[in-house]
């Protein structure tokens, strides 16, 4: 396994966000971490980022526990996108993704930048401040920068959010393309059914903290007897009990 | 450490600023305002004063250096807060960058932050006043050597409230210097202050500091001794804001902070 999760826990004073998770993901698969508002998902990337320390449990990356590994070494086979982290709106966008490559260590920059802002479609304006760019643009640049180190694991938080329907498809269309050309791990966290249905290869679906169900979506459709994801996230989510 | 994660987190505040006009503007018209304010007061104590009547421009001397020490410091959190401000910090420690590394690209910047505002108004002083901070010589560069030190030191201590608090540390930073101004002794002699305030202010490196700079210009000497013992107490705080730097990040870690700064 490529990712390892075991007993993942998090309390913050009296709240326990994450309680006892465990899963794993294989290499160079999509995986969708789901659940409602405040379920723990945002915590379980943040611990497995290295930016919130576990009040318990492990988390194995290609064979090395997170804690006990040298930070930078770890951190530069990872990156992460979120249209709820942005980067400085001052800096043009190349000179955004020229401190960022920079502070990946990324070979043969220049080059780097030029393919990557001709695959995204953000050449244009590659001189333009970030401040100044459409919901669209940033996210494709947000986009860019978590490319910009080939990274082996990509954490996505809710990629295409407050996109409008054709930009949406646009970065979906991307992701998928970017999968088959690339060897990468993906962790999707998303509300939007029908994106995780088209991109992950399985679901971890999350409430109160835990982890209620996990499999392919087909699976899951089908052994909670409905239509589509929508349809069962929405019954995992209303349910009191949990499954 | 290693040389290219430290220039790239410099790249990014030297094209925020270089980038910016009205910030190269606020970098430059804060301090040339502190020489003409303290210009004319120094002016007006040389003419009805006997205790600064031998030197011209001793008050003017301490404001510039004082300026140095206030610069070093809000450039060093600036930078810190210029991150929180733009969202951009959760992008800044998920990078593989260490946290020794993001210290000493913060340290080194603040300098060049620091020298964009300070430079010009002290070439400023020297036609408008008639009083050039450079008389000091060779002891300028050590006394500036100590305050930056000790500017940075408490532009650590509040990069760590705000790791540790969030954003709703910020108006610490602002007020952080002039907690310790008073004590500082920057315009006055040690003797001024109550016998027990003495005692704590002679902990502080401001106080060796801004005594030997009145001894040069004074006395035209150098108490080279007075300037090694400021630099070594600046030394002693930097490494206790290092220490604390390094506990408020462990502590943002156990809390969260470090994954919603900024929002």
């Amino acid at each position: 396994m490529f990712i390892q999760v075991k007993n993942l826990t998090k309390k913050f004073k009296n709240n326990l966000a994450v309680n006892k998770i465990n899963f794993n993901i294989e290499k160079n698969k999509t995986v969708g971490l789901l659940g409602p508002n405040g379920c723990g998902k945002t915590t379980s990337i943040g611990m497995m980022l290295g930016l919130i320390k576990p009040s318990g449990g492990e988390i194995i990356i290609d064979n090395v526990n997170l804690e006990k590994a040298d930070r930078v070494s770890i951190l530069s086979k990872m990156n992460f996108a979120s249209p709820y982290v942005e980067l400085p709106k001052k800096l043009t966008v190349k000179q955004n993704l020229e401190v960022y490559g920079r502070l990946y260590g990324v070979k043969n920059l220049d080059k780097k930048i030029k393919e990557i802002s001709e695959e995204l479609d953000i050449k244009k304006f590659l001189n333009k401040k970030t401040g100044e760019l459409s919901s669209g643009q940033k996210n494709r640049v947000t986009l860019a920068k978590s490319l910009i180190n080939d990274p082996e694991i990509i954490f996505l938080d809710e990629p295409t959010a407050s996109l409008d329907p054709d930009v949406g498809d646009y970065v979906r269309g991307y992701i998928e393309s970017y999968k088959l050309k690339n060897k990468v791990t993906i962790l999707l966290a998303s509300h939007n059914m029908a994106e995780v249905e088209r991109l992950c290869d399985s679901i971890i679906m999350m409430k109160n903290g835990k982890i209620i169900d996990e499999g392919t979506c087909e699976t899951i459709i089908k052994k909670h007897g409905r239509n589509n994801l929508e349809e069962t996230f929405l019954k995992l989510a209303r349910s009191k009990d949990e499954i | 450490m290693r040389f290219n994660q430290i220039y790239a987190l410099s790249l990014r505040h030297i094209y925020l600023i270089s980038g910016s006009l009205p910030r190269i503007i606020d970098l430059i018209y804060w301090p040339s305002v502190q020489i003409f304010l303290w210009g004319f007061i120094s002016k007006f104590f040389t003419l009805n004063s006997e205790y600064y009547s031998n030197t011209v421009g001793i008050i003017l001397t301490a404001a510039i250096l004082y300026d140095f020490l206030f610069r070093a410091s809000i450039s060093y959190n600036m930078m810190f807060l210029e991150e929180i401000w733009s969202r951009n910090f959760t992008n800044l420690f998920i990078a593989p960058i260490k946290i020794s590394e993001i210290i000493t690209s913060l340290t080194l910047t603040a300098v060049f932050r620091t020298l964009i505002g300070l430079v010009p108004a002290a070439i400023l002083a020297i036609p408008l006043f008639g009083v050039s901070v450079f008389e000091l010589g060779l002891p300028l560069f050590f006394l500036l050597l100590g305050l930056y030190i000790f500017g940075v030191t408490l532009g650590l201590l509040v990069t760590a409230g705000l790791l540790r608090y969030g954003p709703s540390f910020e108006n610490i930073a602002w007020a952080s210097l002039f907690f310790l101004a008073p004590l500082g002794c920057i315009y006055y002699p040690v003797e001024i202050l109550p016998e027990s305030l003495q005692a704590i202010a002679k902990v502080l490196p401001l106080v060796h500091i801004f005594e030997e700079m009145r001894n040069i210009l004074l006395n035209n000497s150098v108490n080279w001794f007075e300037i090694v013992k400021s630099i070594l107490i600046s030394l002693v705080y930097f490494v206790g804001g290092i220490t604390i730097f390094y506990m408020a990040y462990f502590g943002a870690k156990e809390k969260g902070t470090l994954i919603n700064m900024g929002e």
